[in-house]
């Protein structure tokens, strides 16, 4: 509660409006209590026609084999491993918002937190997928892991960064739920308590695990979220490091390089927090939550997206730089030949301007906060991260060391497009559900903040501000005096 | 798990809320609990709560992960199943680390949730009593149990004294039970005990 004197009073409000802890329960809970509109059945309904689309061109691909994908023997990670890089890449945002900005205590991550952990799960789903199908014989797919097996028992290779991609996107994947979903259960007792019909009792009294709100619970829940959130930030850093593995332990020119955990984890930011403006900003609007997600949530995201995207440029530029200052023919023809000029020039120069020139238009404040701008941008920057990976992988691969197996143009075809559509379907299948049936912000973590940050009580601070300290603290510090003199130094 | 009596008393601010705490504590009530809709910082330390160890148990469950991922990789590798890979040896501890590292971060979560989950009785299916529907949306509830020695009207009035909004007394279940919220459900009575 110290806080609350050394809040500045130029930092905008975190929530807007005149409101109440029952006015924040209300607004949040009014899209799970009323009826869904016309605009979500639509949404929800082309989300299920691409799902169904990507399980057919899955289901061909089970069934005829990988023949049905145009990667061959000499580019064999296609657009399948492209999209698994970037779905990786987009489920790096929600755990970054809700982990490392906890830490940094940066208040304005309540808000977002909930949808962008959301958005995280279902992004990390799609990218399992893509990794799984592409072994081929998805049914030995268990082979993985290291079991009891009667070949021996024959172990899994741990010194493979593959193997290390089976772990670590497992551990986010279960991780990133645990966080989530303890972060929920208070929240969906909240829609519990206030229900109506017979339906959202059973459904909201199941899932959320008959909490309380009991003081004790709220402390180890407090505990817990705080130690999810420590390790979820190691994690979150080291899952994108052992995805650029994939790439940088190998020899292909290109690929060889030190420069790929931290450049990849800065893209993982960079498009992760892309697709969380494309959600947001059509969430806030469809579901009337312009209070919650203001425009200064707008422009902190978009700080994030300018900075990321900078340290991408230079990530760019460095590659260019040491495959010149290496010398090594092998990498300068790579980068020289294939990747700036040659069959992709088209890819990488669609990427450079996408990824390095167009967020830096986000240095003006006025396009930071300019919500259409921002919508617009968020989608360039998510094309600009899919040709990235597209770029690192084709054009590193389509000339290798061997000139007699140097491929030819490699298109996708409809099955391996559809794959992609399909995880897009599953994706916002998933995410409509979780934005009918579970509170899109954190309900507790606004009225949390409420009082410190709300619009109506910034106002009657200036008083406060004024005040003297050692006054200040005596008035608002209950807890700290209490049980014969014994002063707990506490502060939150 | 027993029957018990308790004496409710509903705040609507947290300001009126820490200064009764301390009240009905100096005055020798023995609070059950205090439901709130949001984590209330200080409100355990008011309340004379105990910090919670749940990070001691994530720091041993993660430890327990660095032991497991370490000794399962060195044993299936070097004792179980040598496999020669391009002449590395066989104990190859740097290109375990992102093994272990991944290990100890999902031990440690999971074990703490379960923890969590443990200590705090929750999980799906489980129904408990709650005294105010409101302590999950806008109120802070403050439940006061009663012993034989206590006056029901003299904790009631002071409660209102201290600030309360609504007081009432309620007789309720005191633990958890397996049960749905969309269902009325009795429970035995014959038990009650006034401790």
């Amino acid at each position: 509660m110290s806080l609350i004197k050394y809040e500045s009073p130029i930092r905008e409000p975190l929530v807007d409006g005149k409101k109440t802890y029952h006015d924040v329960t209300e607004d949040i809970c009014h899209t799970i209590e009323a009826k869904p509109s016309r605009l979500w059945y639509i949404g929800f309904g082309i989300s299920l026609v691409f799902l169904l689309f990507g399980v057919y061109s899955v289901y061909r691909e089970v069934v005829y084999g990988i023949g049905q994908w145009n990667v061959n023997r000499t580019i064999n990670w296609g657009w399948d491993i492209t999209n698994f890089v970037w779905w990786v890449g987009i489920g790096h945002a929600g755990t970054l918002i809700s982990a490392i900005l906890l830490l940094f205590r940066q208040g304005w991550r309540t808000g977002v937190n909930r949808a962008a952990e959301a958005m995280t799960i279902f992004a990390v789903m799609c990218a399992g997928q893509f990794p799984i199908f592409h072994m081929g014989r998805v049914w030995v797919a268990f082979f993985t892991l290291p079991y009891p097996n009667t070949r021996g028992p024959l172990w899994p290779n741990y010194n493979s960064p593959l193997m290390w991609d089976v772990f670590a996107i497992s551990t986010y994947f279960t991780v990133s739920l645990l966080f989530w979903y303890s972060g929920l259960i208070p929240d969906l007792a909240t829609v519990r308590d206030r229900a109506k019909t017979k339906f959202r009792k059973h459904f909201y009294g199941i899932t959320s695990f008959g909490w309380t709100g009991s003081t004790k619970h709220w402390q180890r829940h407090e505990s817990l979220s705080l130690v999810l959130a420590g390790l979820s930030t190691p994690l979150v850093l080291s899952v994108h490091t052992i995805v650029s593995f994939d790439f940088a332990t190998s020899v292909i020119p290109g690929w060889h390089t030190t420069i790929f955990p931290p450049y990849f984890v800065a893209g993982a930011i960079f498009s992760g927090f892309a697709m969380v403006q494309t959600l947001m900003l059509v969430a806030r609007k469809v579901m009337n939550l312009q209070d919650y997600i203001t425009l200064g949530h707008i422009e902190a995201m978009n700080k994030v997206i300018v900075l990321t995207g900078s340290i991408v440029g230079v990530a760019y530029l460095t590659e260019l730089f040491m495959a010149w200052y290496s010398q090594v023919p092998y990498e300068m023809d790579i980068f020289f030949k294939y990747r700036i000029a040659g069959a992709y020039g088209w890819s990488y120069w669609l990427m450079m301007t996408c990824n390095v020139i167009s967020p830096q238009l986000f240095w003006f404040k006025k396009l930071r906060r300019n919500i259409l701008f921002t919508f617009i941008m968020s989608i360039v920057v998510n094309i600009g991260m899919w040709f990235e990976r597209f770029v690192i992988i084709v054009t590193s691969l389509y000339r290798d060391y061997l000139p007699s197996s140097w491929s030819v143009y490699y298109r996708p075809t409809i099955w391996e497009v559809g794959f992609y559509v399909g995880t897009f379907g599953l994706f916002f299948t998933c995410f409509f559900l979780f934005a009918k049936y579970f509170p899109v912000i954190a309900i507790a973590e606004i009225k949390h903040v409420l009082k410190t940050t709300g619009e109506s009580y910034k106002a009657d601070m200036a008083p406060l501000e004024k005040m003297d300290v050692d006054k200040f603290y005596h008035e608002t510090h209950h807890d700290d005096h209490h049980e014969g003199g014994t002063v707990t130094v506490k502060h939150h | 798990m027993a029957v018990k009596k308790f004496v409710v008393g509903s705040f609507d601010d947290e300001k009126v809320l820490f200064p009764a705490v301390s009240k009905v504590r100096k005055a020798g009530y023995k609070i059950h609990d205090i439901y709130t809709p949001f984590p209330v910082h200080g409100l355990d330390h008011a309340m004379g709560l105990r910090e919670t160890s749940l990070h001691t148990a994530g720091f041993i469950f993660g430890l327990t992960g660095t032991t497991t991922a370490v000794s399962f990789m060195t044993w299936s590798f070097t004792k179980d199943w040598p496999v020669n890979i391009g002449g590395k040896p066989n104990f190859a501890l740097p290109a375990w680390i992102p093994i272990t590292f991944e290990l100890t971060i999902l031990m440690a979560a999971v074990g703490m949730v379960l923890t969590f989950c443990y200590l705090c009785q929750l999980a799906p299916g489980i129904k408990k009593h709650h005294f105010h529907l409101r302590a999950t949306d806008d109120l802070f509830v403050m439940v006061i149990e009663c012993t034989a020695k206590t006056n029901e009207e003299e904790v009631k009035n002071f409660l209102a004294k201290a600030g309360a909004q609504e007081v009432n007394t309620q007789v309720a279940e005191d633990g958890w039970w397996i049960g749905r919220y969309d269902r009325e459900q009795k429970l035995y009575k014959e038990d009650q005990v006034i401790a």
